[in-house]
């Protein structure tokens, strides 16, 4: 702690920040992917074929990154945010976690429950962690898509705030997370 | 997220000089600039989502015009709505392996489930031979993977695009005041789509069977099976019925029994195990493959790849294929759709239609577990 304090680090480090655009591109490719196969018919399968194990690739990715992010010494908040700021800061990376974490087990486990068979690629499959029940689908069904506009909403306040701070406030926020290294001054 | 709490709460030594403040102006200009990307980002999403095409035909439109037409059913399907269930086994006997590396094409027997089914909307129709006749069937392969294919009894499908079988279910629509369809609308429909009246001729040319159980059925649209190398090839399946042919009778339903076929297939399971043979129309390059109105020229190799058993029937309320979505894209490795745009859309709409019903209060189906039992 007192290490980075001194060497006054102001960027997430290598392996955050990497996994940090990495997820981005693949949320928003999820969600757009979604948002367009349930009202498209020529692309529809297509689209599925690619939902179904990206999502879990996500899954995979929010492990990775909250064991990640454990280990890893985090930059301080700019002196520009006031408490408020960062309590709102924390408590939304939290939900953003919290979502990309329980998204894609809504999707397994409503598949599981409508009893399709949950195809990644070929032969592989994964299998069901829910009994057959189309109420229980039904259900999980209506969650899912919930869960994709508070996700898509969660996505436009996180990206509209970073702007917020870049362009207004100008205390190089953005730098913290910016995909190349930034020299602290 | 406790690591919160270690982040240092004095970060002021890290600030360098402020930059000069903007001026109103320019802070508008900013602002606003920051709304059109933020707007921008949201409407790519919107028109992804076909909120600014509402003309265009979507899975939930779709499964609107059949519950404009047959008003909803709760619990049903949206199509092929009146059904029983059925159970047995596809003994394979290797045939189909030098086609697909599928696992359902090695010798062995996999369980089936499937359901019989009358084609429209309402779940309560009087049977008549002259209504399509659906079989929908799932194989589960003994790792966990599935072939689900849900097949008709005729000989080419109508429609060749998912929109001209939408057209012909708005314009076939029964009329409020003399629940026939308007013949002008449907001379129109027909007008338009050369493909369908060449479509009916060959439906018309074939004989209509007495029952379910000697009936064929028919998966219609083209697929591709793969083989270990790779190799792809274009084939279309039908069951062929070992129930021998008796020609439908044109007196018309026995008195006032409403589920006479239904009635009478069950019987005929009770009887004896209903059998039909899988055979594969294996495709040659210029087939066309997108297309499911046109049948593949006489003379193409059929290769029969093993023996579907139903030993079992079950009224709808007791069988776990009510509540199976015979999607016919769920498909095991070894097999891979076609270009046929109807297949895309079949898995669309079925979907739709099978989580709208999923939801629902399940009312009791014609056939009762009575039906069955007695």
């Amino acid at each position: 702690m007192n290490m980075t304090m001194t060497t006054g680090r102001q960027q997430f480090t290598g392996s955050m920040r990497f996994l940090h655009w990495l997820t981005a591109a693949m949320v928003l490719t999820m969600l757009g992917i979604g948002v367009a196969m349930v009202a498209s018919l020529g692309d529809y399968h297509s689209l599925v074929s690619i939902h179904r194990p990206l999502g879990i690739m996500i899954l995979i990715m929010v492990v990775i990154r909250f064991v990640n992010r454990l280990f890893s010494t985090l930059p301080p908040f700019p002196a520009t945010m006031s408490p408020q700021e960062r309590f709102v800061a924390s408590a939304s990376e939290m939900l953003m976690y919290t979502l990309l974490f329980v998204q894609p087990l809504v999707g397994w486990g409503m598949l599981s429950a409508a009893r399709y068979p949950i195809v990644m690629f070929g032969s592989l499959h994964l299998f069901p962690i829910l009994p057959h029940s189309v109420m229980l689908y039904a259900m999980l069904r209506r969650t899912h898509t919930f869960l994709a506009y508070l996700l898509f909403l969660t996505f436009i306040a996180h990206f509209g705030a970073v702007l917020f701070h870049t362009l207004i406030v100008r205390d190089r926020l953005f730098s913290r997370m910016a995909p190349w290294r930034v020299r602290s001054s | 997220m406790a690591v919160e709490s270690r982040q240092p709460s004095d970060s002021t030594a890290s600030t360098k000089e402020q930059p000069a403040p903007l001026t109103s102006g320019s802070r508008l200009v900013r602002l606003g600039g920051i709304g059109i990307v933020l707007l921008g980002v949201a409407g790519a999403f919107l028109y992804l989502g076909g909120w600014f095409s509402p003309h265009e035909l979507t899975p939930a439109r779709f499964v609107a015009g059949f519950e404009r037409v047959n008003g909803i059913h709760s619990g049903f399907r949206r199509n092929h709505a009146k059904g029983v269930c059925v159970s047995g086994f596809f003994d394979s006997n290797g045939q189909g392996t030098r086609l697909s590396k599928a696992v359902v094409f090695q010798t062995g027997r996999v369980p089936v489930i499937g359901r019989f089914s009358f084609g429209g909307g309402d779940p309560y129709v009087a049977d008549s031979p002259d209504k399509v006749r659906g079989l929908g069937l799932l194989f589960r392969l003994p790792d966990g993977e599935e072939w689900r294919t849900a097949m008709i009894n005729l000989p080419v499908f109508p429609f060749n695009t998912p929109q001209a079988f939408y057209d012909n279910l708005i314009a076939t629509q029964p009329d409020p005041n003399t629940h026939k369809p308007n013949p002008e609308k449907v001379a129109a429909f027909l007008a338009s789509h050369p493909e369908t009246l060449q479509a009916s001729k060959i439906i018309k040319s074939h004989e209509v069977s007495s029952g379910f159980d000697n009936s064929p059925y028919h998966g219609l649209n083209a697929f591709r099976l793969v083989d270990a190398e790779g190799k792809s090839t274009p084939v279309r399946w039908s069951l062929a019925p070992v129930q021998p042919f008796a020609a439908a009778s044109t007196t018309g339903a026995t008195q006032g029994d409403k589920n006479y076929l239904f009635d009478s297939l069950i019987a005929s399971v009770v009887q004896h195990p209903l059998q039909w043979h899988l055979i594969l129309t294996v495709g040659k390059p210029g087939d066309v493959t997108d297309n499911a109105t046109i049948p593949w020229p006489d003379g193409r190799e059929q290769v029969d790849v093993g023996t579907l058993t139903l030993d079992s029937v079950e009224s709808e309320e007791t069988s776990p294929a009510r509540d199976i979505n015979f999607d016919p894209l769920v498909l095991p490795a070894g097999f891979a759709p076609s270009d046929d745009p109807l297949l895309s859309a079949r898995s669309a709409v079925y979907s739709k239609s099978f989580t709208r019903r999923a939801g629902e209060k399940k009312e009791p189906s014609a056939i009762t577990p009575s039906d069955v039992r007695k």
